[in-house]
């Protein structure tokens, strides 16, 4: 953003062109200033980034030491430090696979896509939680940025091809079909999420028969991915829907069946005008995530506010809370950003 | 440590011909067969050696009492006691898993039988006792409403606080209380209300008001974010009642006995003067008879538990009695300085007692 002449008078035109334009802006302007000298102040002028105690830290400015003594657990949360490069090679191995998404194009893009989806998945669950070779990590153990993020793909992955089908399936001719899909998306849809996670989390293990227990985190995936699949099943009716009903039947013209037509014609362009409403669902999960805390999972918030508790930091709220909030906002912002950039390539008419 | 695992199974069969022997004299004492229903094995004991683990419930996170420390390793004075009793059932205070558990799941984790015990700030009333299948198994904490002050006002008892002011969040327990009490003594105390605890805490560390007022272990917890932690006193007497200490769910009377006795354990060595530096030489040097029994120098006093009769050795060896636990997470080794007050035992003036080891 180089300040050409042409944007400068921009700008003037829209904050200097009248007197009391101009007084405004300036109010404004040390308002701003005014609000965020003292935070500044407090979180980078003042504050202490080198050190290794609560004692190394200066009083009246931000102690990132205590983020730096706790970067580990609230990036893994309590998994083993020998295992760790575990979670980082599959975090490295999903980053390589899916980065050539970006450049291919055409069938070869969809097959990466498809084989991604098929060998990713397992090969995580492998890696972070052992078994096969690898020493077992129970999800106890799990925690931190990595859980955080684990969560939202895992229940992301129920999520998406689950909420499709609904949304198919609620515009079936099939009074059957029809009426579960309805019946399942406005179930999941009218529960609160915390009541889902907590039910699953809590009530599951005392009706199900003794020693038949499936894993804390694996019901808490569960639970949140059938509430939002009915969220998403509703953003993707919202695209089916948008489409002119010409397309369908120019394809059954074509002799296309019903899953072709869906397949090739309707879906792809319907999941195109979804994209937005999707995305901002999944935006949506990955701050819903933070719900499990309820159930003794210790994700990004959870481990942050649990290390409040140790009397050797105690008081050091405004910096965890700084920190974990950060992340969330790092993540739903480049989600964002993401999406925009998805919709701004294509075809877009139909 | 299969080694231990068969002493273990050879203590459990060795124990079962005690008990025969036991019961077959009392059965004749007695004249009853109900004698014999105490005695069975206790399922969560079996549960806990097979699984080669204790499960404790603690709580997400209370400075002092459950946190996890720089090292991702759950410490406090709530976890200590977990570690205690794995060391007693298990020979080692390592094989203990810990579910951080918030207040809404505290009870159905137990009830479930997620977990062996809860060992979280959670206070005892009869209608938590009467009505959720729980029992509370004895009290590691004395837990009450009391007042943090500035040294220098000299007030030591909240009666001194006539004509002070106070700092609380409104629409408390906390403000209630307080309010009740001040009225009760007609003491003339101005109550200051603020929005939220922290905006209370605050206040009353700008010099706004005399005292601010919550639970002991809060305020141990909340001294030491003040500006200087050393200027100001936590009121030794508290004007509510609240008591914390292990839970179990109903049933399997065994296992309940061995939480409690654990507990009584370490606090009996503490007034016994058993400290994790000189169990050794106390095991094998000292007179005194209820140390001996204690130890397991003397008597059967944990075969009688089920237990190896090194039970409460193993306990005190790794984690300390009552007193060392106390000092190393809440007390004066601790960065959060809690005096003993009513947590010191009834032979020093607090109220923290312990049946006999007879």
């Amino acid at each position: 953003m180089s300040a050409t002449p042409g944007s400068l008078r921009l700008w003037r035109k829209r904050l200097f062109s009248t007197p009391a334009q101009t007084a405004i802006t300036l109010a404004i302007a040390a308002c701003v200033i005014w609000l965020l000298t003292p935070f500044m102040r407090w979180a980078l002028v003042n504050a202490t980034w080198t050190g290794e105690t609560r004692a190394d830290c200066a009083p009246g400015g931000a102690c990132w030491v205590f983020i730096r003594a706790r970067f580990g657990q609230f990036m893994y949360g309590f998994y083993p430090v020998a295992e760790r490069w575990r979670p980082n090679l599959f975090g490295l191995v999903s980053l390589a696979a899916i980065a050539p998404l970006f450049v291919l194009t055409g069938r070869a893009r969809l097959r990466l896509a498809i084989a991604a989806l098929l060998v990713l998945p397992p090969l995580g669950v492998w890696l972070i939680g052992g078994g096969y070779g690898l020493a077992a990590v129970e999800t106890r153990a799990w925690g931190g940025l990595m859980l955080t993020l684990f969560i939202a793909i895992y229940a992301g992955l129920i999520a998406v091809p689950l909420g499709i089908l609904l949304a198919l399936g609620r515009q079936s001719r099939l009074p059957l079909i029809r009426t579960l899909s309805v019946v399942f998306i406005e179930f999941w849809r009218g529960v609160p999420i915390i009541a889902v996670i907590f039910l699953a989390s809590l009530l599951l293990p005392l009706v199900m028969p003794a020693g038949v227990g499936v894993d804390r985190l694996a019901r808490a995936i569960i639970g949140l991915g059938l509430v939002i699949a009915a969220y998403m099943a509703e953003a993707v009716r919202g695209g089916l829907q948008a489409l002119p009903r010409g397309q369908a039947e120019a394809a059954s013209a074509l002799g296309l069946g019903y899953w072709q037509t869906t397949g090739l014609i309707t879906l792809p362009q319907a999941l195109r005008i979804s994209l937005p409403a999707m995305t901002n669902e999944f935006i949506a999960l990955v701050k819903n995530t933070t719900l499990v805390l309820v159930v003794s999972i210790l994700d990004l918030l959870g481990i942050a506010q649990s290390s409040l508790a140790d009397p050797a930091w105690v008081g050091m709220n405004m910096e965890a809370y700084l920190f974990a909030g950060t992340i969330y906002w790092l993540i739903c912002f480049a989600l964002s950003r993401w999406s925009r950039s998805l919709e701004a390539g294509g075809p877009k008419g139909h | 440590m299969r080694d231990f695992d068969n002493k273990n199974r050879d203590d459990v069969t060795m124990t079962k011909t005690n008990l025969t022997t036991v019961i077959a004299a009392t059965a004749i004492l007695a004249g009853g067969a109900a004698v014999a229903q105490t005695l069975v094995p206790s399922p969560t004991l079996e549960a806990i050696r097979v699984r080669g683990n204790l499960e404790c419930g603690v709580h997400v996170g209370v400075p002092g009492f459950s946190f996890p420390n720089d090292k991702g390793e759950w410490s406090g004075l709530d976890v200590d006691y977990c570690r205690a009793l794995a060391a007693a059932v298990l020979g080692d205070a390592g094989k203990v898993k810990f579910t951080p558990t918030t207040v809404q799941q505290r009870w159905p984790v137990l009830q479930s039988g997620q977990v062996d015990l809860l060992s979280r700030n959670t206070t005892i009333t009869f209608s938590r006792n009467a009505t959720l299948g729980v029992n509370f198994q004895g009290i590691n904490f004395y837990e009450g409403q009391t007042f943090i002050v500035r040294k220098a006002s000299k007030a030591t008892a909240a009666k001194d606080l006539d004509g002070a002011s106070v700092c609380v969040a409104a629409g408390s327990t906390e403000e209630k209380n307080a309010a009740d009490w001040f009225r009760e003594r007609n003491l003339k105390v101005t109550i200051t209300n603020f929005q939220k605890n922290d905006d209370a805490i605050a206040a009353y560390d700008a010099g706004r008001c005399d005292a601010y007022t919550a639970g002991v272990g809060a305020l141990a917890g909340q001294r030491a974010k003040l500006k200087t932690p050393d200027d100001h006193i936590i009121m030794a007497e508290p004007i509510s009642n609240d008591p914390q200490g292990p839970v179990t769910r109903y049933g399997d009377e065994r296992w309940q006995a061995v939480v409690r006795w654990v507990l009584n354990g370490m606090i009996a060595a503490e007034n016994l003067g058993v400290t994790s530096k000189n169990v050794d030489d106390m095991r094998a040097n000292s007179k005194n008879a209820e140390v001996r029994r204690l130890l397991g120098a003397e008597g059967n006093f944990g075969q009688m538990l089920g237990l190896s009769n090194d039970w409460m050795y193993n306990a005190i060896k790794a984690v300390g009695n009552y007193g060392e636990s106390f000092d190393r997470t809440v007390g004066k080794d601790s960065s959060l300085k809690l005096e003993r007050g009513q947590n010191a035992l009834w032979t020093k003036g607090g109220l923290l007692f312990t049946p006999p080891f007879q």
